[in-house]
């Protein structure tokens, strides 16, 4: 249910006037609930930021999160992440 | 990879016959600034409270809709978690608040100069909120008019 609780939170905000952007790890709820844009991150459950402790990794995470950003207002996209490494 | 296939079954059997909510969010919003002005806040739904907050109530019946306010200089080994659902590995976070809430990843990327500065102002819900009405109506506007006052540039949501 965090995945719907975070895509209508997500809406909220949006409808406010502020960009939002997510990660999400369950891709099936999250194209139900179509928050503006997400980020599909291939991690289990409770881990969205990939790794604990792995700074490098969370810290190149949250840039491809927020690069969502640059698409300016899409239609609801779900994007996939790669890592570099 | 998480997959609700993957899950306990009680799980997928509630979550595939779920009547998921959406919230119409058009037009939608753009961000003004460069990322590397902007003053980024973090919404989690990992259900973590300061030790001076009241933990979420597991025993709401449809979930606790309520959020807790995470000043941005909270140190985050301090933060407990009060999560109601075991569809999770709670453990990731247990060991690491960053991995949910990155307040220290936030602020060396504002330090590098990639994103423009932290927001004063974070919140944490409880995601396990299966009847969503009162965040709806209420507990999540709220929380968009504090990110407004706090003039946050770009919201970044992570789930649990």
């Amino acid at each position: 249910m965090c995945h719907q609780s975070v895509g209508l939170i997500q809406s909220i905000v949006e409808r406010a006037g502020i960009p939002t952007t997510s990660v999400t790890l369950l891709r099936e709820i999250t194209e139900r609930v179509a928050p503006p844009r997400a980020l599909f991150v291939d991690f289990p459950l409770g881990y969205p930021l990939g790794v604990p402790n792995d700074s490098p990794l969370q810290t190149e995470m949250i840039p491809a999160t927020l690069g969502l950003l640059a698409e300016g207002v899409p239609p609801a996209i779900i994007q996939d992440f790669t890592a570099a490494r | 990879m998480a997959k609700i296939s993957d899950l306990k079954v009680a799980y997928q059997v509630f979550m595939k016959a779920y009547p998921y909510r959406r919230v119409d969010w058009r037009p939608g919003a753009r961000l003004v600034k460069p990322l590397r002005a902007a003053r980024v806040a973090v919404v989690t739904t990992a259900a973590f409270f300061r030790p001076d907050q009241p933990p979420f109530d597991t025993s709401i019946r449809g979930g606790d809709y309520s959020y807790r306010i995470i000043p941005s200089d909270t140190d985050l080994s301090t933060l407990r978690i009060a999560h109601r659902s075991d569809a999770f590995d709670i453990r990731g976070i247990a060991s690491d608040r960053n991995l949910a809430l990155p307040l220290d990843r936030l602020r060396c990327l504002a330090a590098e100069g990639i994103i423009g500065s932290c927001a004063p102002r974070h919140f944490s819900f409880m995601g396990s909120i299966a009847a969503p009405g009162p965040l709806i109506a209420d507990t999540a506007p709220e929380v968009a008019r504090m990110l407004m006052d706090d003039e946050a540039d770009a919201v970044l949501l992570t789930p649990v």
